[in-house]
């Protein structure tokens, strides 16, 4: 009877210990499921709406991690750059905000999260760029120099800014001469880059080589 | 024995893993099925998201009590709490659309809206600056939209039938008693505020809002920018003059402050340009402006703006009743505005926002008749000649209160609440040629209440209803104003919106005191019919309207022959057909509008024996506005051109045998034409390594040199009459505007990405 108790116990006590990694096992293997179909995502950019719900799922779920959010938020801004008619991105805008917003409340100054809140800020410019240029030009340059300083190694700052250069005419200052030099340093700093870990932002590699391979 | 109850204790756990599926479909209230709503378990990783037929199915191993939450943006959320045990489980949800700025219906009506926040909006705020020949006059900017009249000789907007005085102007909810410079005869002067100090402007040629009042015809309701984006120094030179100014924002980025200086001197202008006068007096103008604004704690904001000015001026023309004596004119006037303006949350949903404004005006007028010497001649033979040398000096103070509360409703419904009082000192000292002075003063106090609501009753109709009263000193009666306007949104794009209204307003003061005791307001009734389609960078927009006017005021000559408000006897009407299209994309890189409108206006009103087509009023009136920039020469082309069918024109003259007036002659001016254009050459567009920004401006009023006759002048001894033409043919300013500090490209970019 004592050893039966002791058993019990034991393999209660051993549940529980299952059950606690079964939890970060199930955050890892769900995350990496959602992060490996974005690629794919793009060809029916309704998907990107579906993976930021689920990524959103598991954020709720979790609640102490900040990767989630982060993903939902890309996600969002993903698909509203995708849209063919701008005018409709705040919407996403808003959305990519407050998903944003509960990451950068569990890691404040975050070079990732700087390079997303420029993103936010560049889809509600595009709503009405003639109109909005002058409130959120600077929102885009700020968060981009933030991200710059708060993780030098990060080279999706030096892309990001090489992708509005590029996207600006030249006669404003844009173009693919003064895309170039932040282009090169993206694509530098993508050489050397490791990802904290595999659930990590690791994207916009492959971008920096197609935009440097349409200025040629 | 063991293993029982071994599996006992791991039963949960197996019992765990068989997953329950929950599905459902997703709609509106209307029953649309809604796609790519997202729908979770929640605090767990279960859900999915509905698909294009809004049906959704997911599988949970969880168990027990649980939330599923649907969301979706623009619809209310929804949770539902879900026993979750064997068996599968089915919804059929419906959650219902939210009403939002973005899908609902706008009560436009009546008006036009220049703004960079909202999507629904005609204009931006740099259309005002950018429009040829408008010379960056806000107001002349909107003489090319429908419902204004292309009056080249009286200051204002008239607007519909109404005359320049029956169109308020207010900043920030404030009236603003002298936003044009002080009138000069037969030129029309232009507004005192630079365009670029505000950042939202609403033009309402009917129907406008009960938190307006005292205009019978329309109200231009302008609002002040916030806080600078950034610290910067402006430099400005021009034919006509300089300026300059600062713009200092706190580096907390939640206080500002700005001071602007400008001189205008006309002599180098008037000395190329050929003036139909002969400026003895050259035109001299110091203006000073300052302002601060700060944010508060609760997220209030205050703004305070003052102006203030002195100009000068005298010309010399031929007299109208000789061919050798002159008419000189002479004018001096000082001017000052002060506005101050605190927006503030008091908490349960309320806002509130006061508004004091305290404003002075003070003209000196001297008129004499001269010999062709240029010295002054009193003739007292007949006595008409000595009547010309008088002069006139106003002193105006005027004070304005104003406060409005706010609540937001559930969704976007709102109502508003609000009382101004309106305190008003206008004194003329007339100096008659012997001397003798005559003083009047008129002297008023104003107070008003208002409410108003907007009622959402779906996203797709919308209603405004609001009353507003008043009580005058003056008038010593009280009136209640209701306006009601409604709107329905037929599909994403389309919308019908009517407008009907009451309006009331005090004689001019000019016509004060009057001469029998009671007087009535003077009534304005509205009915607008208004039909926008806004679509891929296009806007069309027509609008049907009658105005009835009733109880227009009649005036009197008194003993010294001087007009004075007599009666309330005077009616009209005015109706009409207007058409504006704006299109920025069938032809790349090139905006342009087109406006049109159709007026048949008739009134009995001042000493008109009778009711007749008033001198100011054009049966067709059309504009075409055009906007190109041109990235590689880094300039911007702006052309307009106006039109206006000829406007009646009389000679109204006292019958003493019929103590009445009578019309003596009358007839039609010619058409009213006129091409203008303005090119911006931005140099430094672009050099983001220049760290000033250089703007050069060249404007050209009537381009062509078309013949322009806004009416006829009567003598009054003789028997001659002159027309009213514009000071000169044409008008070329050419200026070059500086910044430091901030890169003004983004302005730039702003107006034609």
């Amino acid at each position: 009877m004592n050893n039966m108790k002791k058993m019990i116990l034991f393999a209660l006590v051993l549940s529980f210990v299952n059950l606690a990694q079964a939890q970060s096992e199930k955050f890892k293997s769900a995350m990496k499921m959602n992060i490996s179909s974005i690629d794919s995502s793009y060809t029916n950019p309704q998907n990107l709406l579906s993976l930021s719900n689920s990524f959103e799922r598991i954020g709720n779920a979790e609640k102490s991690q900040w990767l989630p959010y982060y993903y939902a938020a890309l996600m969002q801004l993903n698909y509203g750059f995708m849209q063919k008619d701008m005018s409709g991105g705040d919407q996403y805008a808003d959305k990519a905000s407050s998903l944003l917003q509960k990451a950068d409340s569990l890691v404040p100054n975050n070079s990732e999260i700087s390079c997303l809140k420029s993103m936010i800020a560049t889809v509600r410019m595009l709503v009405q760029p003639q109109a909005r240029y002058m409130q959120y030009g600077p929102d885009i340059e700020t968060n981009l120099e933030a991200a710059k300083k708060q993780d030098p190694s990060n080279p999706r700052p030096y892309y990001l800014k090489g992708e509005n250069l590029k996207n600006t005419p030249e006669q404003f200052g844009g173009g693919c001469a003064a895309a170039s030099e932040s282009l090169k340093i993206a694509k530098e700093k993508f050489n050397s880059f490791k990802p904290a870990s595999d659930l990590s932002p690791n994207w916009g590699a492959q971008r920096v080589n197609i935009l440097i391979s349409g200025c040629k | 024995m063991k293993w029982f109850f071994f599996l006992v204790a791991f039963l949960p756990f197996s019992l765990l893993n068989a997953q329950v599926k929950i599905s459902g479909k997703l709609t509106d209230n209307k029953g649309k099925s809604i796609s790519g709503a997202s729908i979770a378990l929640a605090s767990t990783y279960d859900g999915t998201t509905t698909d294009s037929t809004g049906k959704f199915v997911f599988f949970t191993s969880e168990k027990g009590s649980h939330f599923l939450e649907v969301t979706m943006t623009g619809f209310d959320s929804y949770i539902k709490k879900l026993v979750i045990e064997a068996e599968p489980i089915e919804l059929n949800i419906s959650i219902k659309e939210l009403i939002t700025e973005l899908n609902a219906v706008v009560i436009s009506a009546g008006s036009f809206e220049a703004s960079d926040k909202k999507k629904t909006t005609v204009l931006s705020s740099l259309d005002i600056v950018t429009t040829a020949g408008a010379n960056a006059d806000i107001t002349a900017t909107l003489k090319t939209l429908p419902g204004t009249q292309q009056v080249g000789d009286m200051e204002g907007l008239f607007v519909r039938g109404g005359t320049a005085t029956e169109s308020k102007i207010f900043i920030d909810g404030n009236l603003v008693n002298n936003f044009y410079y002080s009138s000069l005869p037969g030129i029309a002067t232009r507004g005192r505020f630079n365009p670029f100090l505000f950042k939202g402007t609403v033009f309402s040629s009917g129907g406008y809002s009960a938190l307006y009042g005292q205009a019978l015809s329309s109200a231009l309701v302008l609002e002040s920018t916030d806080l600078p984006l950034k610290t910067e120094a402006s430099l400005a030179i021009s034919v006509i003059g300089g300026g300059g100014g600062i713009q200092k924002l706190a580096k907390n980025k939640k206080a500002s402050w700005g001071l602007t200086y400008n001189y205008t001197n006309l002599a180098l202008a008037f000395a190329v340009i050929k003036q139909k006068q002969d400026f003895y007096k050259i035109p001299q103008y110091h203006e000073l402006d300052a302002n601060f604004r700060f944010k508060t704690k609760n997220g209030g904001f205050v703004k305070y703006y003052g102006y203030g000015s002195w100009n000068q001026l005298g010309f010399r023309a031929q007299d109208i009743d000789s061919s050798t004596l002159q008419n000189a004119f002479s004018l001096q006037n000082l001017n000052t505005y002060q506005n101050l303006n605190w927006r503030e949350n008091i908490g349960n949903g309320w806002k509130s926002f006061v508004g004091l404004s305290f404003s002075t005006n003070k003209d000196d007028i001297k008129n004499e008749l001269q010999d062709p010497n240029d010295n002054k001649v009193l003739i007292t033979d007949p006595a008409g000649y000595a009547l010309k040398n008088f002069m006139v000096k106003n002193r105006a103070k005027y004070a304005q209160a104003r406060v409005v509360f706010e609540k937001r409703l559930a969704g976007i419904n709102a109502v508003r609440l609000g009382a101004d009082q309106f305190y008003s000192d206008e004194k003329t000292i007339y100096t008659l040629f012997t001397g003798r002075e005559f003083t009047s003063e008129v002297k008023d106090n104003l107070t008003a209440g208002f409410a108003e609501a907007d009622f959402y009753i779906t996203k797709d109709i919308a209603a405004k209803l609001g009353t507003r009263v008043e009580y005058s000193q003056i008038m010593k009666s009280w009136n209640a104003a209701p306006r009601i306007s409604l709107a329905y949104k037929f599909d994403k794009t389309s919308q019908v919106s009517f407008a009907y209204g009451i309006f009331y307003q005090n004689p001019e003061t000019k016509y004060l005191p009057s001469l029998h005791a009671t007087l009535g307001y003077a009534k304005a009734t509205h009915y607008i019919l208004q039909f926008q389609r806004l679509k891929n960078q296009r806007t069309f927009r027509t609008e049907l309207f009658y105005k009835n006017y009733n109880a227009l005021y009649k005036t009197e000559p008194n003993s010294n022959g001087l007009l004075l408000a007599a009666n309330n006897g005077g009616r009209g009407y005015a109706k009409g057909v207007e058409v504006f299209w704006r299109d920025k994309k069938t032809i790349k890189n090139l905006d342009y509008w087109i406006s049109y409108s159709y007026l048949d206006t008739k009134r009995d009103y001042l000493n008109f024996p009778g009711s007749r087509a008033p001198n100011f009023a054009a049966t067709h009136t059309a504009s075409l506005v055009l906007k190109k920039f041109s990235l590689p020469l880094k300039t911007g082309f702006n052309a307009s051109y106006n039109f206006a069918s000829g406007r009646p024109y009389y000679h109204l003259a006292f019958d003493p045998s019929k103590n009445k007036y009578a019309v003596k002659d009358e007839g039609k001016t010619i058409n009213y034409n006129s091409l203008g254009f303005s090119l911006n050459y931005l140099p430094n567009l672009g050099k983001k390594e220049s760290k000033s920004f250089i703007v050069w401006v060249l404007s050209i009023t009537n381009v062509l040199g078309q013949k322009q006759v806004f009416g006829y002048n009567y003598a009054s001894i003789t028997e001659r009459k002159i027309p009213i033409t514009p000071a000169s043919k044409r008008f070329v300013y050419i200026g070059c505007f500086l910044s430091f500090g901030v890169d003004r490209t983004q302005d730039t970019i702003n107006n034609n990405l």
